[in-house]
C-alpha cells in the first residue's frame, strides 16, 4: 500500500457514496448536493491521473455552472410547486439495486482480470498540461471543437426558445 | 510497484459502478431532474474511463514516446463530453421547466400525452 | 531577520507549504474584523454621521480619554455574536442549514491561497502563492463559481419564502456575472501567453505597450486591459454580493435575503465570508491589473541613480503594497456601496448579459487581433489596430441600435419572468386563504 493507492481509495470511496447518495436520497436537493460531492470528487480523481487542466475544467463547468443550474431549477420548482418533487421508495427500489449489482458483477468479471497483471505505462512529462491540450484541441481536434461551439450555439438557443413564452 | 497495478482496475472498478449507480437511477427514479443527474453521473462515469485509459494505456505501439501530443485523444473525448454535457443540461432543463409550466406536474410517470 | 528565512529554506517543502498556508489565512482572518470597523467608519464619514467611535475609550482618573476611535468595536460585536441565543427554526432543511455558512466561508480561504504577497526570487519568496499552480485563473474561475453554493443552500433550508428568492437571485445573479467575468479575463490571458497568477505579475512588468520603457505595463493602464479591468470590477462586485448588487439580500425586499433565518455565530460565519471574500477578490484584481506586489508603475533598471534605493524600497515592502492595493480595492467596494443605489433586477441581468458580456467578447477578439499585428508588424501598429477595431465596434452598435434604444423598456421586462413566480403564488395563496 503506498500513498498513491490510499489517495485514490479515500477518492473513490467518496466518489462512489456519493453516488449511491445520488440515487437514494428522496429529496432532489440532496441528491443535487451528493453530485456536486461526487463531481468535485472526481476533478481530484483527475488530478490523480496528471489531467490537471481537465480536473479544473469539471469544477469549473460541472460544480460552477451544471450544477447550480440544476439547483436553480430545483428551487424554481419548489418556489412554484412545493411537493411536486418528492416520490416514496418503492419496490422497484429494491429490484433495480439488485439488477444494478448483478450488471456491475457481470461487466466487472469481464473486463477486470485482462487489466490486472498488464504493466501501466510511466507518466508523460506534460500531458495535462493547459498548453498541450490547448495545442491539440486547436491544431488537430479544430474541426471537432467548431462541431463543439456550434452544437453550444444550438443549445443556446434552444434553451432561449423552451425558456421563453413570447419570442 | 505491485500497488499501481490495481491503480487502473481500481479507476475502472468507480467508473463502472458510477455508470450502473446512474443506469439505476434513471429506471428507479421518476423525479426527471434526478433522471438528469443520473445521465450526468454516466457521462462522467465515462469521462473517468476515458481518462484512466488515457493516462494508463495510451497507444501501446507508441508507448515510449515522450512528446505528449501523440497522447491527447482521451483528454479530446473529455472536453467534447463535457461540452456535450452542457448543451444537454440547457435544452433538458428547459424542458423540464416547459413541462412544469404546460402541466404544474413533473413526474415522468405521468407524463403519457403521446401515448396512442 | 534574515536568519528567519535562511532556517526555513532549510526546512522540508511541507513545512514551508503549512507556513505559508498560515501565513495567508490568518491575515485574512485577522484582517476581517478590522474591515468591518473600516467599512462603518468610513462609510459614516461619507454619509456625514460619526459611527462607531465609542468602543474602546478609556478614562483615565485625571478624566483625560483615551481614544481609540472605536477600533474595539467588532470585537465587541464579536463577542455579542458569539454569546447571543443561536435561533433554530423548527421547519429547516436540518444537515444543509448547518452546513451552509461552512461552504459561504470556504471559497473565499481557498482563493486566497493563488495570491500573490510578494517576489519569486530571495528570501521574500515565502510570500509567493502557495498554490502557484498552471492553471490559476481557472482555479479562480473555479473556486469563485462555488461561491454561490453557500448562499443558494441558506436560502433553500431556511424554508423561508424570502431566504429561497434571495437564493434564486444570487444564483441567477452569480451565473450571469461568472461569463462576463471568465471572458474579461480570458483577453488578459491571452495577452499575457500563461494562466499562472505569478506569470502574470511578471508580465505586468514589461515596457508599458510595449515602447515605454521608464513604466510599467500594468494591465490597467494600457487599453487592452482598461475595459477589462473595469468590467472584472463590475463583476467582482456582482460576484459578493455587495451594493449595488446586493439584490439577495435587498432587505427593502427580502428582509435579510438568505441569511435572513440565521443568527448567532451561524450568521456570523456568513458575514466574515463576505468581508473575506472581499478582500480576496480585491486581492486578485491587484494580481490581474494593479501589478501585483509592485509599489508604483516604475521599471526599476531605468531609474538610473535611484535604481538601487527603488529597489530596497520596493523589493522589501512587496507584501505591504500589495496589502495597500487590497486596501485600495475595499475602499472602492464600501465607496460604491455608499454612492449607488441598488439595481433593479431587470437592470443587473440587462447590465450583466447585454453589456458586459458582449464587450467582454468583443475586447477578446480585439485583443487576438492586437497580437497577431503586434507579432507582424510591432507594437504601434499594434495599438493602432487594437483601438481601431474597438472604434469600428463601438461605431457598429451604436449605428445598429440607434432607433431602438428608447423602446427596448418594453422588452426588458419580459426577461424577469422566469424568476418573479413568487407573486403569483404569493396571490394564489391569498386567494386560497381568502376562501
Amino acid at each position: 500500500m503506498n500513498t498513491e493507492m490510499m489517495f485514490f481509495g479515500a477518492l473513490a470511496g467518496m466518489a462512489m457514496i456519493s453516488a449511491i447518495g445520488v440515487v437514494a436520497f428522496r429529496d432532489a436537493i440532496r441528491s443535487a448536493l451528493c453530485l456536486v460531492v461526487n463531481f468535485f470528487t472526481l476533478a481530484f480523481l483527475y488530478f490523480t491521473l496528471n489531467a490537471e487542466l481537465l480536473g479544473i475544467t469539471q469544477i469549473v463547468v460541472y460544480t460552477g455552472a451544471i450544477m447550480v443550474l440544476f439547483l436553480f431549477v430545483i428551487m424554481l420548482l419548489k418556489v412554484s410547486g412545493p411537493g411536486s418533487l418528492q416520490e416514496k421508495p418503492e419496490i422497484k427500489w429494491f429490484l433495480g439495486g439488485l439488477c444494478g449489482l448483478g450488471l456491475f458483477g457481470a461487466i466487472a468479471s469481464q473486463i477486470m482480470f485482462p487489466f490486472l497483471k498488464s504493466e501501466n505505462a510511466p507518466p508523460v512529462e506534460g500531458w495535462g498540461s493547459p498548453m498541450n491540450i490547448g495545442k491539440a484541441l486547436f491544431t488537430q481536434y479544430a474541426w471537432p471543437f467548431e462541431m463543439a461551439s456550434i452544437l453550444l450555439l444550438i443549445g443556446i438557443v434552444g434553451s432561449i426558445l423552451l425558456a421563453k413564452r413570447r419570442i | 510497484m505491485e500497488g499501481s497495478n490495481l491503480l487502473l482496475p481500481g479507476y475502472l472498478s468507480v467508473g463502472l459502478f458510477m455508470f450502473i449507480v446512474g443506469v439505476v437511477g434513471v429506471i428507479v427514479r421518476r423525479n426527471p431532474i434526478v433522471i438528469f443527474m443520473c445521465i450526468e453521473l454516466m457521462l462522467n462515469a465515462v469521462n473517468l474511463t476515458f481518462l484512466t485509459f488515457a493516462r494508463f494505456r495510451p497507444s501501446p505501439a507508441l508507448h515510449d514516446v515522450a512528446d505528449p501530443q501523440i497522447y491527447m485523444s482521451g483528454q479530446m473525448m473529455v472536453v467534447f463530453v463535457m461540452a456535450v454535457a452542457a448543451a444537454e443540461v440547457a435544452v433538458g432543463l428547459g424542458i423540464i421547466m416547459a413541462i412544469f409550466r404546460l402541466r404544474q406536474n413533473v413526474d415522468v410517470d405521468e407524463m403519457n400525452l403521446l401515448r396512442g | 531577520m534574515g536568519n528567519v528565512f535562511e532556517w526555513l529554506a532549510s526546512q522540508p517543502e511541507w513545512f514551508r507549504a503549512l507556513v505559508r498556508v498560515i501565513l495567508i489565512v490568518v491575515p485574512i482572518l485577522t484582517l476581517v474584523p478590522g474591515l468591518i470597523w473600516y467599512e462603518r467608519r468610513l462609510l459614516s464619514w461619507m454619509q456625514d454621521r460619526i459611527g462607531p467611535n465609542r468602543t474602546g475609550t478609556i478614562t483615565l482618573k485625571s478624566g483625560k480619554k483615551i481614544r481609540t476611535f472605536g477600533l474595539l468595536q467588532p470585537i465587541a460585536d464579536g463577542v455579542k455574536l458569539f454569546f447571543k441565543e443561536d435561533i433554530t427554526p423548527t421547519a429547516i432543511d436540518g444537515f444543509i442549514y448547518f452546513i451552509a455558512p461552512a461552504v459561504a466561508l470556504f471559497p473565499a480561504f481557498a482563493l486566497g491561497l493563488t495570491l500573490p504577497w510578494g517576489p519569486l526570487d530571495g528570501p521574500l519568496r515565502l510570500f509567493q502563492p502557495v498554490a502557484d499552480v498552471n492553471f490559476g485563473v481557472l482555479y479562480i474561475m473555479a473556486i469563485s463559481s462555488l461561491g454561490v453554493y453557500g448562499v443558494v443552500l441558506a436560502g433553500y433550508s431556511s424554508n423561508n419564502k424570502y431566504s429561497l428568492m434571495g437564493g434564486l437571485r444570487a444564483s441567477a445573479q452569480l451565473i450571469s456575472y461568472e461569463l462576463a467575468m471568465g471572458m474579461a479575463v480570458a483577453s488578459i490571458v491571452l495577452a499575457t501567453g500563461s494562466l499562472k497568477m505569478t506569470d502574470m505579475v511578471a508580465a505586468q512588468m514589461e515596457p508599458l505597450w510595449g515602447f515605454v520603457t521608464v513604466f510599467q505595463n500594468w494591465n490597467l493602464l494600457n487599453p487592452l486591459g482598461f475595459l477589462v479591468a473595469i468590467i472584472f470590477a463590475i463583476c467582482i462586485v456582482a460576484e459578493t454580493n455587495r451594493a449595488p448588487f446586493d439584490l439577495p439580500e435587498a432587505e427593502n425586499e427580502l428582509i435579510a435575503g438568505y441569511h435572513t433565518e440565521y443568527s448567532s455565530m451561524k450568521f456570523a460565519v456568513f458575514f466574515m465570508g463576505e468581508y473575506a471574500a472581499m478582500f480576496v477578490f480585491s486581492g486578485i484584481f491587484a494580481a490581474l491589473f494593479l501589478g501585483g506586489y509592485n509599489m508604483l508603475p516604475l521599471r526599476e533598471e531605468v531609474l538610473g541613480g535611484a535604481t538601487g534605493f527603488y529597489h530596497t524600497l520596493n523589493y522589501w515592502g512587496a507584501p505591504l503594497w500589495f496589502l495597500g492595493k487590497c486596501a485600495f480595492g475595499v475602499t472602492v467596494f464600501i465607496w460604491l456601496r455608499a454612492t449607488l443605489p441598488r439595481l433593479r433586477y431587470d437592470q443587473l441581468m440587462n447590465l450583466g448579459w447585454r453589456s458586459l458580456l458582449p464587450m467582454a467578447v468583443a475586447n477578446f477578439m480585439l485583443v487576438a487581433f492586437w497580437i497577431v499585428a503586434t507579432a507582424s508588424y510591432g507594437a504601434l501598429v499594434g495599438w493602432v489596430c487594437f483601438l481601431g477595431g474597438w472604434a469600428i465596434v463601438a461605431g457598429a452598435y451604436f449605428a445598429l441600435t440607434a432607433g431602438k434604444r428608447k423602446t427596448s423598456a418594453a422588452f426588458q421586462t419580459r426577461t424577469v419572468q422566469m424568476v418573479s413566480v413568487a407573486p403569483r403564488i404569493v396571490h394564489e395563496e391569498a386567494e386560497v386563504a381568502a376562501k
